[in-house]
């Protein structure tokens, strides 16, 4: 019996795990160890329309139980990435996500136009949230007019379903979502990283070379199950629920918290089977807790208790 | 490259804070190439990223590693008691070259760069180079495999305090050896600028940088090259390296 099979618009998942985007690459690295076939979808690398060299290094630094990043959308540009990096993930029988950054609208419009001509492309997904490159992306991420008319203006050029991925940087993540829902937004991906830093005690200087990154790992996991409650309760499109994913008990939470499917990104550094054992470990879960679907479990515990979520801002 | 449950074979302490560990497993008889790295899952959660380890020597199916206890992850390594397992991905990366060419080598490693030059003397005395290896510590106290080596060829070595060998730096000892057809160095990125300067370019480095993923995915791990080709100005030290070129990256 299939009890994981889900499908969210553009996507038509064999299981609701995918890896998200920017923990993945685009996904050969994976293939020397699983075939890609099993995943759900993949979420891809950002694109830009230029090529990124990305932050300074040090980028990466560990924190409590999760990691900060400041890669800085290191990317090779939709040129390239058109060329060489989507056409060798045809062989696999997987939907991709693709994910877009850009500096200004205009950025997204021409990436999302672009890739939306690989065959293999089956939905666009909006970063607007990328908490590591300066003045760009984030804004859109904060301010729901501005998240509203870049959904807007990807939606016009692009017939691919639109997910925008949206920021916990913000005070009013709800009012964002309820913006690209009307803008016409099909889905919603949350969360991305949390805007941290560490220092270094024997020097006095932050670790990571952008002073800054982005947290991820279970560290971030209340956070995202938090939001993913409150936004799924304001909005009636489907939302990719990442944020912390270690274990099929943290995806059924998820499912739980009002997600529809899942995106697991820094488990992968920790262990590169992290997504197929996952999907093992889902489906097994699902039979003891006699859950005949997946989909049975979103949004199972709306309501049930009526958060005081203006007070905690 | 596979992920596998190794045994812990032996633990042994080296030098204040430096210890050598065996461990025991199939995959490893896999880890040919010196230079490479296996990359070792400590934690559950926290602490939650692999540790990468250079492959200091293998004997069928028994992998040695010399690591200095640093933080957390290598403190719990430390821990491992005959018996325990460690969870290690292995291979990883592209180690060191060897050119039939270069007749005599000289190796050149400081601190916790020193192990996997090891493998490599090895490898190097067995094809019937001539090796030349230098080995640079701060104190005497804090020496570790200088006999071993002595076994591939002439060992040099500095302390940063004169306490054993010559005073100061690894470059300090490079006109001591003598000529070399090429050198391979490892340790910490201001002594691989130095000997990139005193050495010259025929040889390869092996650099250390902050990993996430250890497998090309995350770029965590970047080095910009030095002469940016046309579609690539970067490469990713956990799987293009950790060993380079001389010159052909940004120090
Ligand atoms: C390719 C490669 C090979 C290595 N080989 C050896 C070896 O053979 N023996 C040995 O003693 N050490 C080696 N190191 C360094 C070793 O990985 C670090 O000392 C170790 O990760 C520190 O972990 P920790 O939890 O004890 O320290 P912490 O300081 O608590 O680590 C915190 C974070 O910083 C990272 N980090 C800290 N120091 C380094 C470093 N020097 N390089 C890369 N990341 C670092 C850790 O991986 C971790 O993500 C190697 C590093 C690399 C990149
Ligand atoms: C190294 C790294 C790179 C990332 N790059 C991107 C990116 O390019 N685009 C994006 O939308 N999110 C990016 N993210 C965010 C992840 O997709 C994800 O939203 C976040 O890490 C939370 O999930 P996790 O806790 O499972 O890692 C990145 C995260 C990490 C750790
Ligand atoms: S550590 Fe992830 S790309 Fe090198």
């Amino acid at each position: 019996m299939n009890r994981l099979n889900v499908e969210l618009p553009g996507l038509k998942m064999k299981n609701p795990v995918m890896p998200a985007s920017g923990c993945f690459g685009f996904g050969q690295e994976y293939a020397e160890f699983y075939d890609l076939s099993v995943l759900g979808a993949v979420a891809v690398k950002a694109a830009t329309p230029e090529t990124r060299r990305g932050n300074d290094t040090p980028r990466v630094a560990e924190t409590e139980s999760g990691m900060l990043n400041a890669i800085g959308l290191q990317n090779p540009g939709i040129d390239h990435i058109l060329a060489h990096e989507l056409p060798w993930l045809e062989k696999y029988d997987v939907p991709l996500l693709a994910n877009i950054a850009g500096k200004t609208k205009e950025d997204y419009v021409l990436v999302a136009e672009r890739i939306s001509d690989a065959t293999n492309v089956h939905a666009l997904e909006l970063n607007i949230s990328c908490p590591n490159v300066k003045e760009e992306g984030l804004q859109f991420g904060s301010d729901p007019q501005m998240a509203a008319e870049l959904t807007r203006a990807v939606k016009a050029v692009s017939s691919l379903p639109v997910y925008v991925k949206l920021s916990p940087n913000v005070t009013d993540i709800a009012g964002v979502a309820a913006a690209v829902e009307e803008a016409g937004a099909d889905g919603l991906s949350m969360i991305n990283t949390l805007m941290g830093m560490k220092i270094d005690i024997r020097t006095g200087n932050p670790i990571l070379a952008n002073k800054t990154g982005g947290l991820s790992g279970p560290a971030v996991k209340p956070v995202a199950i938090r939001m993913i409650y409150e936004v799924s309760q304001r909005v009636s499109i489907p939302i990719i629920g990442m944020g912390g994913i270690y274990s099929a008990e943290d995806i059924i939470e998820f499912f739980m918290a009002g997600a529809s499917a899942v995106a697991v990104g820094t488990a992968n550094f920790s262990d590169p089977f992290a997504c197929p054992d996952l999907i093992k470990d889902l489906d097994r879960l699902l039979e003891e807790m006699e859950v005949s679907h997946i989909s049975e479990l979103t949004g199972r515990s709306w309501n049930k208790w009526e958060p005081n979520l203006s007070s905690s801002r | 490259m596979k992920k596998e449950n190794l045994t812990v074979i032996s633990q042994e302490n080296l030098a204040p804070r430096i210890y050598r560990m065996k461990l025991k497993g199939e995959s490893v008889r896999s880890m040919l190439t010196p230079g490479q790295f296996v990359h070792l899952k400590l934690g559950g959660r926290h602490p939650l990223l692999r540790r990468p380890i250079s492959i200091c020597d293998v004997e069928e199916d028994q992998l040695s590693i010399i690591y200095r206890v640093e933080g957390q992850g290598t403190s719990m390594l430390a821990e491992k008691k005959d018996g325990d397992t460690v969870d290690a991905l292995g291979p990883l990366g592209e180690g060191f070259p060897i050119t039939p060419s270069d007749d005599t080598a000289l190796l050149i490693g400081g601190g916790v760069g020193i192990p996997p030059l090891y493998y490599l003397a090895k490898q190097l005395y067995d094809k019937g180079k001539r090796v030349k290896i230098i080995l640079g510590f701060r104190r005497q106290e804090e020496m570790f495999l200088t006999e071993a080596f002595s076994r591939f060829g002439e060992v040099f070595v500095t302390t940063e305090n004169g306490s054993c060998g010559t005073r100061g730096f690894v470059t300090d000892a490079i006109a001591k050896a003598g000529e070399f057809d090429v050198f391979y160095t490892c340790g910490p990125k201001p002594m691989l600028r130095a000997v990139e300067k005193a050495a010259g370019t025929n040889g390869y480095i092996s650099l250390e940088e902050r990993m996430g993923c250890g497998v090309g995915a995350c770029l965590a791990c970047v080095c910009d090259l030095k002469e940016a080709e046309t579609d690539k100005s970067y490469v990713k030290a956990c799987k293009d390296g950790p060993v380079f070129q001389a010159g052909e990256v940004v120090l």
